[in-house]
């Protein structure tokens, strides 16, 4: 779990696959191309629930960033006709921080099971009030997200400048991660995880590392529903629901906590075999995505990234 | 501030660094501290002995907060300090290790001595700049070398010995550079050889830097070596209170924490 983030070949690394993924579009067709896209951005998501986990802090109510981000790009383009992604994205991160500053005076006083379930439940708030509210959220039908633009120009093919923009921020929100990791207070999260008594008598202050890392990690997740949102062209309530709340813990488990890039693998893994399970499979996808994480758990409790760890450690 | 009492405190000749007044706390119908009062004056070292459950580390725990006492008051260089917590009263100068060591058990020693930098460097909020910065990272390795734990400096604390966590723990509390360093039995668990090496440089850095070190002890050695002054608890109450050899010969004390008859 301490594991450095300063493995010389790590930036390299990052920089080789990235580069690698922004090749993609022209060998995979439209429909693979989109999917890389959304699991990229809902990876943003699962990392802001990584920064928690750190912390030994299970989210379950991650979706109310994802859903607060998706939502705020769908007011802008569908009540306020502003398609722009300059503004609806930067919106977006600045709301889901102020709201994740607000409910972090909450939730920071709450550990374990008592963390997971009350934030379970402010998502689920969320998700009965845009249900309910249908003249302002538009119910259950959600709402449409039309007319995007990127710095004015309505671009020829949405679909792949999304795709480079969602790279793009990925990348950036990677960058904020490893740095946050590195940080004094990416550390005082795992110290949270271990001793607070000891962190009470440094003078500093577990409560107050919990409300600043969940800020940051709510903005993250933020971003990454407004990403969702353009790539989707629609918002709906389900995006609050717990169900997609579990979606971001089980890929963060799937994934591992090792890695700020573990949060994306592990999000790529799980789009794909959801996607293929439901063509191959219909009425038993669960159980395939189920099986697959209880595998991946067993041979690997380190998840997906635990195993690129292990195969870069072998050939020595 | 404004009270009497106050006012009568300070008009005394030497200004006393922490001024424990009629404390006591009960736990249930046990009063694990009866009505103790303490004054510490700034730069003295001062051993406390006692039997187990004397009330020894319940008195640590109400001077740095982590108790309330049922009644009394605890003053800290003129401040009425009772009912703050730990961070606040680590805020304002006191360090405090432990009997049992309170480590970040699956982090590295570094990265414990780094979070302690890190804190008492006010980088707590700090989500940018590198915890490893160069400047840290070199006062850290001064503060392993002093405490003889720089070979160890990569090693996850929980795959350290006993007497390792020891000393770390003790390392964390000083990083503070505390004016008031209340340590509970720093040297059980450390081997016999390394307790005297970990006190020797400890302890004159200590004097040097002026802070008033209180420490609970149960080897004599270590007390006779170390302390200036000694309190001698019993059943909750201070029985004995003074130069440590007059201490240490007194009969009641032999009797009641050295179990002689």
């Amino acid at each position: 779990m301490s594991e450095p983030e300063t493995h010389p070949s790590l930036p390299l690394a990052a920089i080789v696959a990235f580069a690698v993924i922004a090749i993609l579009p022209l060998f995979l067709s439209d429909w693979i191309t989109f999917l890389i896209a959304l699991a990229l951005a809902k990876g943003a998501v699962v990392l802001g629930v990584v920064l928690l986990l750190r912390g030994g802090l299970i989210s379950f109510g991650h979706a109310l960033y994802f859903a607060i981000g998706a939502y705020a790009v769908g007011f802008l383009t569908n009540r306020f006709g502003i398609g722009e992604a300059l503004v609806g994205l930067p919106l977006a991160t600045i709301i889901s921080a102020l709201v994740a500053a607000a409910l972090g005076l909450l939730l920071m006083r709450f550990r374990g099971i008592y963390f997971a379930m009350l934030s379970l439940a402010l998502s689920m708030i969320l998700y009965t009030v845009l249900i309910k509210f249908y003249d302002f959220s538009g119910g259950t039908d959600g709402l449409s997200v039309r007319g995007f633009t990127l710095a004015g120009a309505a671009p020829a093919h949405p679909g792949l400048v999304q795709y480079y923009l969602v790279l793009v921020l990925t990348a950036a929100v990677v960058y904020v991660g490893a740095r946050f990791l590195a940080s004094p207070l990416g550390y005082l999260m795992q110290a949270v995880r271990y001793n607070e008594i000891r962190i009470e008598y440094l003078g500093a202050s577990a409560s107050h590392a919990i409300l600043g890392s969940y800020v940051v990690s709510g903005a993250i997740s933020g971003l990454g529903g407004a990403l969702v949102a353009y790539l989707v062209g629609h918002v709906s309530p389900e995006l609050a629901f717990w169900v997609s709340s579990g979606d971001f813990v089980f890929v963060a488990v799937l994934g591992g906590t090792g890695s700020v890039f573990a949060p994306l693998i592990g999000s790529i893994a799980f789009e794909f075999v959801k996607n293929y399970a439901l063509k191959f499979s219909p009425n038993t996808w669960q159980l395939t995505l189920g099986v697959f994480l209880l595998v991946v758990i067993y041979f690997q409790p380190q998840g997906l990234w635990g195993l690129l760890t292990r195969l870069r450690a072998r050939p020595r | 501030m404004g009270s009497p009492y106050a006012l009568a405190g300070q008009a005394t000749v030497t200004a006393a660094m922490i001024d424990v007044q009629n404390v006591s706390r009960a736990f249930g119908m046990l009063r694990a501290v009866d009505d103790v009062s303490l004054s510490v004056g700034e730069g003295e070292t001062v051993g406390i002995i006692g039997t187990n459950g004397s009330g020894k580390t319940t008195l640590l725990n109400l001077i740095t907060g982590y108790l309330q006492p049922t009644s009394g008051r605890i003053v800290f260089q003129g401040t009425d300090i009772t009912g703050l917590g730990p961070r606040r009263v680590t805020a304002l100068g006191m360090a405090r290790s432990f009997q049992i060591p309170q480590l970040y058990t699956g982090l590295t020693v570094l990265d414990n001595i780094l979070i302690a930098i890190a804190a008492h460097s006010g980088r707590s909020a700090d989500f940018w700049t590198p915890m490893y910065r160069s400047d840290c990272v070199t006062k850290a390795d001064e503060l392993l070398a002093l405490f003889g734990l720089r070979d160890q400096a990569a090693a996850t604390v929980s795959d350290l010995p006993e007497g390792g966590r020891k000393v770390l723990d003790v390392a964390l509390s000083v990083i503070l550079e505390p004016k008031v360093l209340l340590m509970d039995e720093p040297t059980s668990g450390v081997s016999a050889r390394d307790k005297f090496s970990v006190m020797d440089t400890l302890m004159p850095a200590l004097k040097r830097g002026r802070v008033t070190t209180i420490f609970v002890e149960h080897d004599l050695d270590i007390m006779e070596r170390y302390a200036e002054r000694a309190v001698a608890f019993d059943g909750g109450k201070i029985i004995a209170d003074g130069p440590v050899a007059d201490v240490l010969a007194r009969p009641e004390v032999r009797r009641a924490v050295l179990g002689e008859s």
